[in-house]
């Protein structure tokens, strides 16, 4: 079993729709992991029936007992994110601000500080379209713990993926380089990387191969509307080569993608255009280029 | 005036407007832009200045010191992020994975691990007549964005006035970045794409600034592709629209080279003229 995961660095290069793409293609042999789980978009091209769903329970956040509050100003003091206020007389800890740090709990007097568990999201086990099954979640509005929730959405695909001897797990990864995606690619076999020929595209390509390499995986390349500038196409073909990634396949600017979507559909089973042949065989490529990585 | 430009959904087009709008303001009054998209800041790909200051951003992680430890197991007892561990004959310390809370060092027993400076990032500004722009950036394998966003949000409010119209270019999403980046606001702009992801993520952006009790706008980019449901859905809600980018391939090409759009593309500048006008009326106390 191969664990491929899907990132870029920037934000809205194609990585949804290229990974459902290749879940449609996959069928069977795959199963799908949505770890972008701050904008958890790949249902709407799925269609998955939501079959399971558990709350997800990670980090903490604190909790002042009136009553057996001293009112010493202790928690406030020593805390480093201004998360307790004193306000109308009484210590109150701003959810927003608190960071479940757990020093006020251990650090009061009066033992007045509870830390309780936070239900920061759910997650999902769904059968899809494509004959396999979706791995996603949907973390609650302002959540901390996205790493902690992607590794949870990644840990159920690991286990479904070995009950059902599915041959590729294919994660949508999310952007930029932050916890999420560091999250995202421990234990990642392959990533890919989906980037367009702009000057913001390549920057963050650049910013988010850096970090791959801190976790030594063979990477490849989709360029996405290859043809919007041309110049900054053969500079990313430059970095590719240098940095030993392989270029997997360039896809035309095309708003077929924006227009199959808007039906609900994987760009391959989108009619009208030539677009499915090219991603057929960047699937194809992809798989082959996994059996040849030991 | 604050004013955060976010979406939930990445490539909406934020660095897009908050880049257009910050030139376009200059030309008139004091402004800054600052992007606050520290894991991968784009905004400085489309503006330039002079350098006027630079400085190292840190963080305060916990030092072992071997002489003082007595080996009680107190420091990973109390950290709840799994960034300290006692093997017994020896305490290690996971730097990215420390959120700075300061526990393990203050209720150590035998202060045996002070606490120090560790690099996470360098801030950047510039300068160009009335513009300032401040940059920034997440060394790569730092995994919390969040400290970064409020030592930045810090020297802003050091060194700028809020009469001043200050722009703040957020990251996308809608967790813990993203409302550090928005919470001192006092407008958010929500760019969106009048697509299906656009609009999902869109009600994930909205139901976070209502979590927030911030006034906020919608922006749609290329407007023209997809369909109308994002517009039924800011109608049906109360939201106001404030500007309808074109979808237009020329915007891309141009953003494409790091070029800003407003000067070279009539339409775009119209819609630009929108969204400053709303904020200047903002900030003349004409808001809702």
């Amino acid at each position: 079993m191969k664990e491929i995961v899907i990132i870029s660095g920037k934000g809205g290069t194609g990585k949804t729709s290229i990974t459902a793409a290749y879940a449609m293609l996959g069928g069977e042999e795959v199963i799908v992991a949505d770890c972008d789980v701050d904008a958890a978009d790949m249902h709407l091209l799925l269609q998955p029936d939501w079959a399971y769903a558990e709350d997800f329970y990670s980090g903490q956040l604190a909790g002042i007992a009136e009553e057996k509050c001293l009112h010493c100003g202790k928690c406030a003091r020593i805390c480093r994110f201004k998360a307790i206020d004193l306000i109308d007389g009484k210590y109150q800890v701003n959810n927003l601000n608190c960071e479940g740090c757990g020093y006020c709990h251990y650090a009061c007097p009066a033992d007045a500080i509870i830390m309780e568990e936070q239900n920061v999201g759910k997650f999902y086990i769904s059968r899809t379209k494509a004959a396999n099954s979706l791995v996603h979640a949907k973390l609650k509005i302002g959540a901390e713990n996205s790493g902690k929730l992607v590794a949870k959405v990644k840990k159920e695909a690991k286990r479904l993926a070995e009950e059902q001897n599915s041959r590729y797990i294919i994660v949508d990864g999310s952007p930029g380089i932050g916890c999420p995606v560091v999250s995202s690619l421990s234990g990642a076999d392959y990533v890919v990387l989906v980037t367009e020929p702009t000057v913001s595209g390549l920057h963050d390509l650049r910013r988010v191969y850096q970090l791959v390499k801190k976790f030594h995986i063979a990477a490849g390349c989709i360029i996405n509307k290859a043809d919007l500038n041309t110049e900054v196409t053969a500079e990313i073909r430059e970095f590719l080569k240098e940095e030993k990634i392989d270029h997997i396949m360039d896809i035309p600017y095309d708003e077929a993608f924006t227009k199959a979507m808007t039906l609900g559909k994987t760009i391959v089973e989108y009619k009208g255009t030539n677009l499915e042949s090219r991603i057929s065989e960047s699937w194809i490529l992809l798989k082959k280029i996994l059996r040849s990585e030991k | 005036m604050k004013i955060a430009i976010a979406s939930g959904k990445g490539g909406t087009g934020k660095t897009t407007l908050s880049t257009n709008l910050a030139s376009f303001f200059a030309g008139k009054q004091d402004v800054a832009l600052i992007d606050l998209d520290v894991e991968e800041p784009n905004s400085g790909l489309f503006i330039t200045g002079e350098l006027v200051h630079s400085e190292d951003k840190h963080k305060m992680i916990p030092v072992w010191d071997k002489e003082k430890c007595t080996f009680c197991g107190r420091c990973q007892q109390v950290c709840h992020f799994h960034a300290i561990i006692s093997l017994g004959t020896q305490i290690m310390v996971f730097p990215e994975l420390c959120h700075s809370c300061y526990a393990c060092s203050e209720l150590c027993p035998t202060n045996a691990l002070p606490m120090d400076f560790r690099k996470m990032g360098e801030l950047k500004h510039w300068k160009e007549g009335s513009l300032s722009f401040i940059e920034s950036r997440l060394d790569i394998g730092q995994e919390q964005a969040v400290p970064l966003i409020a030592q930045t949000l810090t020297y802003v409010a050091e060194n700028f006035s809020a009469d001043n119209i200050l722009l703040f270019d957020a990251p996308p999403g809608t967790s813990c970045p993203v409302i550090e980046a928005t919470k001192d606001a006092d407008f958010v702009i929500l760019v969106t794409e009048p697509t299906p992801f656009g609009l999902h993520d869109l009600k994930l952006a909205v139901e976070t600034m209502q979590e927030l009790k911030k006034q906020f706008g919608v922006v749609i980019n290329r407007y023209g592709i997809g369909n109308d449901e994002v517009i039924d859905y800011c109608h049906k809600n109360g939201i106001d629209i404030l500007a309808k980018f074109p979808n237009d391939r020329r915007i891309a090409e141009l953003y494409s080279r790091g070029e800003l759009v407003y000067e070279k593309f009539p339409e775009f500048r119209k819609q630009l003229e929108l969204v400053a006008d709303y904020i200047s009326n903002l900030q003349q106390g004409g808001g809702k």
